[in-house]
């Protein structure tokens, strides 16, 4: 039977996230990061994840102040975890638009080197010149480079850790030899990148530390297919993952590698019931408090184009026509595009259910979820396995940073039980908990595609 | 008796070249986590304000201005914040005072970096801005160049920092804009307001619309403001152009005298920064000596040692700083003395890790103690609190 393969993140900045509720607590104090990664390493989690955003967003040209919003830099608040957990993987998104491969690639080969080898990088692509604003250079890439600049700088880094070859560091103290002549000596010459000279920091651990990707589109999943060790896929459903499932582990061969050399890991959430009817009740519960009619509001506008303030969220769809080419809200990557399809689904699930304008965001916007009893949660998430729909999942909880508390307590003694999720760690680096081999080397790679 | 402050500024097995050869040194695992959290674990131990943890985009050089291709000397280094922050869950008062460059590092991501080892830290962050000064290490990021030294320009620090003035003048604008962006959230912007659904008030994040010669950032930030409001800035100084930065941004800026003389005279030229550059006159800035140490309880011990490793590395040993070599009650003399000539404290570089890190816990701080002149036990939570600076209101804040 397939292992499940589980990761854990850090509610970040979206409307799932109920700070209302009186156990929810600090989403900046490190007590919460260490209370989430502890239980995700009690649970026997592959690892635990940070997302990133590089500035707040923007609502009708303010800053949005519904959503929890506010986080500190994730490979600093991994590399305190890495002091308080021994096996738990440590993964952050960096952006490979607003950073230098030589800065990026020190500072994961430096949480490897912390953790002993617990190291993840999610290379994401984000470009938008709004973003873009908080940088020396601003927004200067185009939607269609930024996949042949992620590209080209997973390669760069790769690079500068192949810089260093394993056992570089002779420490001969008697010899008098502290490394091997040219440690560190590297040169990338692309188009995006020409650098040339010394790495500081020896090879990692892991070789390269995990490389995760998350985006959907046709050159996001032949960058994962040739370059990531992982998927944050969006696709939860039992077909919908099938289908990607199959997509993408049918891309690997092309570039020399087995299926089993990706992992597909959507990401979901769970509510938990002593009966199933307990379960639906707290799942509806959560939906009212995630999307409060502030919110519920706001959403539609964002999808919308328009104003809507005067609109009941209690009452019906707005009649009005969406101008899906109007930005109301900056920052926010799921209303970026296909608005128009987006607002027709929405229409008609509303008119076939008869919902309100928050009903029907409710209904829309909920993170795939696994809802039920311990035991009905636990068997949904070995059928999605087992029929390969997924490889596993990335459990983003509603509460911090008690979220995961049941999952681990109640759920996952299950998977334990059925003999598809480790009681024990068996190796002590991420790519061991994830069943990866070594990486292949830089210059055993093709050369970086050009992905349009 | 005033007191006076002790930092260690932890590198490498010490500051000596041939220190990884030492007896008791770890050269292969100075890149592991265990061995910097021993060091800063005894640190702590001996009560000292602050570590700080060097760092630099090019790996180690026997010269000041290029790189060499040395396998006898160690090379290689982990990233100075990163490493601080693994520090953090190990130890409860200690600061923790990383080094970046702010050449070639967007000032958003050292603001961030920064604030969130003062957030994981509860409020024990510092941080050494640096330039990047070595012209090889522009290659790295393919973008631009920078000035290269020449054997010239070594002579003296003032044609250094000639050379270097537009660097400088970056600096300002980085370390201006770091500041700003941990300002830009107001220190109780998180509300959590039930009733309007509201999670933060807008009206308490600002953007700072920062716009220098060399950076630009919109801001807000997305860290809330750090703990301390701003973590203590620290700068390095030997001639002009520095001290004008230091005396323009940073709370703490450290000093290389070589005699009690000197540091009257490096003393002056701060404060002829400070009114150059308008601080106000009640704006704390303190100013610490750098001394590189070896120390033993036997006289003469440390200078025969110092002598060894010397002759291990085939060169003599030079530093900016003044290298102290003797036992720790000397050098007690020798803190009390130059703390007599208005500097506040000291930043000791141990020659050696562990030994002269050890010596200055177990013997030079327990001498110090004896005296008065050092605390016995931590005073405060904050690094702030421990250096006796006030916590400053943030730029947005209304006044009180
Ligand atoms: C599970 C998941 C997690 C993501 N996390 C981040 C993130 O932390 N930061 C970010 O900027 N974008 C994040 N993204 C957005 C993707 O990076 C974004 O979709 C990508 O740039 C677009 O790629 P695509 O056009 O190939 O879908 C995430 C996307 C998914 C599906």
């Amino acid at each position: 039977m397939k292992q499940i393969h589980l990761a854990a993140q850090l509610p970040s900045v979206q409307h799932h996230t109920v700070w209302s509720d009186p156990r929810s607590g600090s989403q900046i104090a490190f007590d919460s990061f260490e209370r989430l990664a502890r239980t995700a390493e009690r649970g026997r989690f592959d690892f635990f994840f940070l997302s990133e955003g590089l500035r707040l967003r923007e609502h009708k040209g303010r800053i949005h102040d519904l959503d929890v919003v506010g986080r500190p830099e994730s490979l600093t608040v991994l590399s305190a975890l890495a002091a308080v957990t021994t096996r738990l993987g440590l993964a952050a998104t960096v952006n490979s638009t607003f950073n230098e491969p030589y800065e990026v690639a020190r500072r994961l080969a430096t949480l490897d080197h912390l953790s002993g080898g617990r190291a993840g990088w999610n290379v994401v692509t984000s470009w938008d010149a709004f973003t873009g604003e908080n940088f020396r250079r601003g927004g200067y890439l185009a939607e269609a480079d930024r996949y042949t600049r992620a590209a080209e700088f997973l390669r760069a880094a790769r690079t500068l850790w192949d810089s260093w070859r394993p056992g570089d560091v002779l420490a001969d103290a008697s010899a008098g030899r502290f490394l091997r002549d040219g440690a560190g000596r590297f040169a990338h010459h692309g188009r995006h990148f020409d650098i040339a000279g010394r790495f500081t920091t020896p090879r990692p651990p892991q070789g390269h530390p995990v490389i995760i990707q998350a985006g959907d589109s046709e050159q996001g999943r032949e960058f994962a297919a040739a370059d990531a060790d992982v998927i944050f896929s969006r696709h939860s459903t039992l077909e919908g993952g099938r289908a990607f499932y199959r997509d993408v582990k049918g891309r690997l061969a092309r570039y020399g590698r087995d299926p089993a050399d990706l992992k597909i890991i959507p990401s979901v959430t769970y509510v938990l019931g002593d009966t199933p009817a307990e379960a639906a009740e707290r799942a509806t519960e959560l939906g009212r408090a995630q999307v409060g009619p502030q919110t519920a509001l706001m959403l539609l506008e964002a999808l919308w184009g328009r104003d809507l303030s005067d609109h009941d969220p209690d009452g019906p769809l707005p009649r009005l026509d969406p101008r899906p080419d109007a930005v109301l809200t900056q920052g926010h990557t799921e209303y970026r595009k296909g608005r128009a399809e987006t607002v027709r689904r929405w229409r008609e699930l509303a008119d076939a259910r008869g919902l309100s304008i928050r009903e029907t965001v409710i209904a829309a916007t909920a993170r795939p979820t696994f809802v039920g009893t311990a035991r009905q949660i636990a068997d949904a998430m070995n059928e999605f396995v087992q029929t390969d729909a997924a490889d596993g999942f990335v459990f983003v909880p509603h509460l911090t940073p008690t979220g995961l508390d049941e999952l681990v307590d109640r759920v996952v003694p299950l998977l334990q039980e059925m003999g598809v999720h480790r009681a024990e760690y068996t190796g002590p680096t991420l790519r061991d908990h994830l069943g990866l081999k070594p990486p292949r080397e830089s210059r055993d790679r093709p050369a970086v595609k050009e992905f349009r | 008796m005033t007191r006076l402050h002790l930092a260690v500024a932890l590198d490498d097995t010490g500051w000596h070249p041939a220190s990884w050869r030492e007896p008791g040194a770890r050269p292969a695992e100075v890149f592991t986590a265990r061995y910097w959290a021993d060091l800063v674990r005894e640190a702590e131990r001996g009560l000292l304000d602050f570590v700080t943890v060097e760092d630099a985009l090019g790996p180690q050089s026997a010269a000041f201005h290029l790189p060499d291709d040395r396998t006898d000397q160690l090379r290689g280094r982990l990233d100075a914040v990163l490493l601080a922050a693994s520090l953090a869950p190990l130890t409860s008062h200690i600061g923790l005072v990383p080094t970046t460059n702010v050449t070639h590092t967007e000032p958003f991501h050292l603001s961030t970096g920064i604030a969130s080892l003062d957030h994981a830290s509860r409020g024990r962050a510092g941080w050494r801005p640096q330039i990047t000064f070595r012209a090889a290490d522009a290659a790295h990021f393919g973008r631009r160049t920078t000035p290269q030294l020449t054997a010239a320009d070594l002579r003296d620090p003032e044609l250094i920092a000639a050379r270097l003035r537009d660097l400088f003048a970056e600096a300002h604008e980085v370390v201006e804009a770091v500041g700003l962006l941990w300002d830009s959230w107001e220190d109780d912007a998180e509300i959590r307001d039930r009733p309007t659904g509201r999670f933060v008030d807008r009206d308490k994040l600002h953007r700072i619309d920062f716009a220098g010669e060399h950076v630009r950032v919109r801001g807000p930030s997305i860290t809330p403001r750090p703990p301390q409001g701003r973590p203590p800035i620290t700068v390095l100084a030997h001639a002009s152009t520095p001290y004008e930065l230091a005396a323009a941004r940073a709370d703490l800026v450290y000093l290389t005298p070589h005699s009690r003389a000197g540091a009257v005279t490096e003393l002056a030229a701060v404060d002829r920064a400070r009114q150059l550059v308008g601080r106000p006159p009640g704006d704390p800035l303190l100013a610490f000596a750098d001394l590189v140490v070896l120390l033993d309880d036997r006289p003469g011990r440390a200078a025969a040692r110092l002598r060894r490793l010397d002759d291990t590395d085939g060169a003599q040993y030079t530093s900016d700083a003044e290298i102290f070599a003797g036992t720790p009650g000397d050098l007690a003399d020798l803190l009390l003395d130059l703390r007599a000539a208005g500097l506040d404290g000291f930043r000791l570089r141990p020659a050696v890790l562990p030994h002269d890190l050890a010596a200055i816990t177990t013997a030079l701080v327990p001498e110090l103690q004896r005296r008065g002149a050092f605390r016995t036990g931590y005073e405060a939570a904050t690094l702030r609190g421990l250096l006796g600076l006030p916590r400053p209101a943030g730029r947005w804040a209304p006044r009180a």
